[in-house]
């Protein structure tokens, strides 16, 4: 099972290392992992995606409520969250109609053209892992150059 | 708030230390803790000294196991601090309160690779319940009040104050808080009244039900309420190794510790049982064999103050999250209010009590005159019941447990979770710092005390006269024992060979040194050591290919249980 956690912890200097520790020495992986401050500069929101049966996330949830740094711990349900990740592609262009091509592809999935050289331009989408994962694929072809992904931001939707 | 005075970080640490009613410290100065040190001179806290900050850190473990309250330990940066990390993961592995501080180099030299710099707290992160580093002198006072409450709540366990060396020069206008806020720290949860009730009922609808009480009995001190709930449901106690001694080993319900090296007669009941109430444990591998073949058989009642260790290695059907003490007493109170008292013995308590019998009689010992359990027989002999015991690791700690009856709960300490050879010796010494008035005895394996031997100075010096009992088989027993089963009787690395003569070793430090090597040496051994206001050290050679027997061989379950053939 995929599972997004939400971290709120205080905005202290080491915090990010106890997390990504804790889930190092209780043997669990960390898919990606977002971290950015809140509305109260006084915490920070690290939002964390991993992989684990029903029994090992609740476990990792419960031992990082078990934190003393940690103020909310979160398993949040992906249907009544509202969860994104910025990515960022550079892709080969070997012949001008490549170029063509991606703009098309990128405006089919909401992104936005950056960098536009001879050889290579570079696609900033803003979308869910699974869509930028079906990005990918479709430009697989055309050779990619480099990716930077920012891992998952997710909030609640209200009234859930 | 109190009013605020100016002072050094040094000065603010003791006089912090003294407001939370620390007494002494166990410790090893250095370089980067001299200002700390200095304090010693100008305040009302002892300072023992050890020999290795290692010992000090396990002296005060055994304090805070004993007293219930936070034993200090003081080392120096760098090697000092590096050295206390078996302590602190020693402290954290067993829960016990622990309150380690160290010296630093000064802020600006930090992530400098300074003489004696080690990062510490990236080091130590995976041991300690919290670390504090104060980075100006007007932190340290609050660091020192959160460190206690830290360590001394919920579940316990060892905080790390680390505190630079200008930090701890430098002075600051200090407040001493008598409030204060730590928004993500919640160490008590209120028990559920349903789930208590729910228990009572799973447990009076079970034919086969026991108790299996673990550490955390001890830890919250819950003997009373324990031993009501096992006379009023009729229900027999086993425990967890790190449990033996939470409910009387004397008492006819009384079973004994499951296990590795459990009882015959408990982990015979165990897997026989058919519901069990787990009071504060963890069901740890060295408990409960394979975690699959013990929940498949069993209806689970979970109670523990961590609420994380709910479903981690078990699955429990009730899950009572709360201080056991707590826990137990909402129970008590809810078989009162619906006049629930057994008194009949069902037959499954009949059972119990015959398949006691049974083992309490055909158990196969060490046929020789200085067997292992004759000699734990003798001690407890001779021991008054309040005395406390505290153990290496090894075979001699696995005899303690199957030959040497608790009677009064509270009164056995080991290094049951990280299993730390040395551990015993230092700790008895914070033990008896914490009671001087009773008798304290390290059951010891020459392998374990070897490890931290050089606490005898300690001892000696800083008058403090614990009795070290050496089963002595100049042999890593328990890995030898190992390698007899498990590798072909191939002995690499285990064998001694009758070094150092550990009388001389006692006497070169001014310690009292005994060989006993007949039931009648023994004797006079114990009543010397118990009447000397000196350490004493008591070696007894033993049979080195004395096995310890009953054995659950690691990967397998209770039921597979290896006996003396």
């Amino acid at each position: 099972m995929w599972a997004i956690l939400s971290i709120v912890v205080e905005n202290k200097p080491g915090i990010l290392f106890k997390i990504t520790h804790l889930f190092r020495s209780r043997n669990f992986n960390i898919d990606s992992i977002s971290v950015g401050v809140t509305e109260n500069p006084a915490y920070s929101r690290m939002t964390i995606t991993t992989f684990g049966d029903e029994k090992q996330v609740a476990q990792i949830v419960k031992q990082l409520d078990k934190m003393i740094d940690t103020i909310e711990v979160k398993h949040l349900d992906e249907h009544k969250t509202v969860y994104r990740e910025l990515s960022l592609f550079k892709i080969k262009i070997s012949n001008a109609s490549d170029s063509m091509e991606i703009n098309k592809l990128a405006n089919a999935y909401g992104g936005k053209i950056h960098d536009v050289k001879k050889e290579s331009l570079m696609v900033e989408l803003t979308a869910t892992p699974d869509q930028i994962k079906a990005f990918e694929e479709l430009i697989q072809p055309f050779g990619i150059l480099d990716v930077a992904r920012t891992g998952v931001a997710a909030l609640q939707r209200s009234g859930s | 708030m109190n009013k605020m005075e100016t002072m050094t970080g040094a000065k603010a640490l003791m006089m912090a230390m003294e407001k939370e009613g620390v007494k002494q410290v166990f410790g090893i100065p250095g370089g980067a803790n001299l200002p700390m040190y200095d304090e010693f001179a100008r305040c009302n806290i002892r300072h023992i000294l050890a020999r290795h900050e290692q010992s000090a850190a396990h002296m005060a473990d055994g304090f805070g196991r004993v007293s219930r309250k936070p034993g200090v330990c003081f080392a120096t940066s760098g090697p000092g601090a590096t050295n206390i990390l078996t302590g602190l993961a020693t402290a954290q592995a067993d829960s016990s309160p622990m309150i380690a501080v160290t010296g630093q180099v000064p802020v600006a030299m930090i992530g400098k690779d300074a003489f004696q710099e080690s990062d510490i707290i990236g080091m130590s992160n995976p041991v300690v319940k919290y670390a504090f580093q104060p980075r100006t002198a007007g932190e340290v006072p609050e660091a020192v009040r959160k460190g206690f409450y830290i360590a001394e709540t919920g579940r316990p366990g060892p905080v790390l104050i680390d505190i630079p060396k200008d930090v701890q020069q430098n002075e600051a206008e200090m407040t001493f808080p008598d409030e204060f806020k730590i928004q993500g720290y919640h160490p008590w949860t209120d028990p559920d009244i349903v789930a208590c009730e729910k228990a009572i009922d799973m447990l009076l609808n079970s034919e086969k039900p026991i108790i299996l009480a673990g550490g955390g009995t001890i830890i919250s001190s819950a003997f009373a309420e324990l031993q009501a709930i096992a006379e009023t449901l009729m229900l027999p106690v086993v425990t967890t190794f790190k449990g033996k001694g939470a409910f009387p080993e004397t008492h006819p319900l009384s079973l004994g510790p499951i296990g590795m090296h459990g009882h015959a007669e408990a982990n015979k009941m165990m897997t026989e049982a058919d519901c069990v109430l787990a009071i504060g444990t963890r069901f740890s591998d060295r408990s409960v064999g394979t975690f699959e073949a013990f929940e498949k058989r069993l209806k689970i009642i979970h109670m523990d103050v961590d609420p994380a260790e709910i479903g981690k290695n078990q699955t429990a059907q009730v899950a009572v999250v709360g201080d056991v003490k707590v826990s137990l007493r909402i129970m008590i109170k809810l078989l009162l209010q619906r006049a629930i008292k057994k008194t009949d013995e069902t037959p499954w308590v009949k059972h119990v009590k015959e398949t006691k019998a049974y083992w309490k009689e055909n158990l196969k010992l060490h046929p020789g005159e200085m067997g292992a359990a004759k000699i734990l027989r003798k001690l407890r002999e001779l021991l008054p019941k309040e005395s406390i015991i505290t153990t290496e690791v090894g075979q001699h700690q696995m005899w303690a447990s199957l030959f040497y009856d608790v009677i009064q709960p509270g009164t056995f300490f080991s290094s049951t979770g990280l299993g730390t050879m040395g551990w015993g010796f230092p700790a008895s010494i914070g033990a008896k710092v914490a009671r001087p008035d009773v008798p304290v005895v390290d059951i010891a394996g020459d392998g374990s005390f070897a490890m931290t031997e050089n606490s005898l100075a300690t001892a000696v010096l800083e008058d403090i006269p614990v009795i070290v009992f050496i089963l002595n088989n100049y042999t890593l027993g328990m890995v030898a024992q190992w390698q007899r089963t498990f590798y072909d009787r191939r002995m690499i690395g285990v064998d001694q060979q009758h070094c150092p003569d550990y009388v001389k070793l006692a006497e070169s430090y001014g310690a009292q040194g005994i060989r006993a090597q007949s039931m009648d040496e023994l004797d006079k051994a114990i009543k010397a050591a118990l009447s000397s206001d000196v350490a004493t050290v008591i070696d007894i050679p033993i049979d080195p290919e004395e096995d310890v027997l009953p054995f659950v061989a690691p990967g397998t379950s209770l039921a597979d249980m290896i006996l003396p053939s």
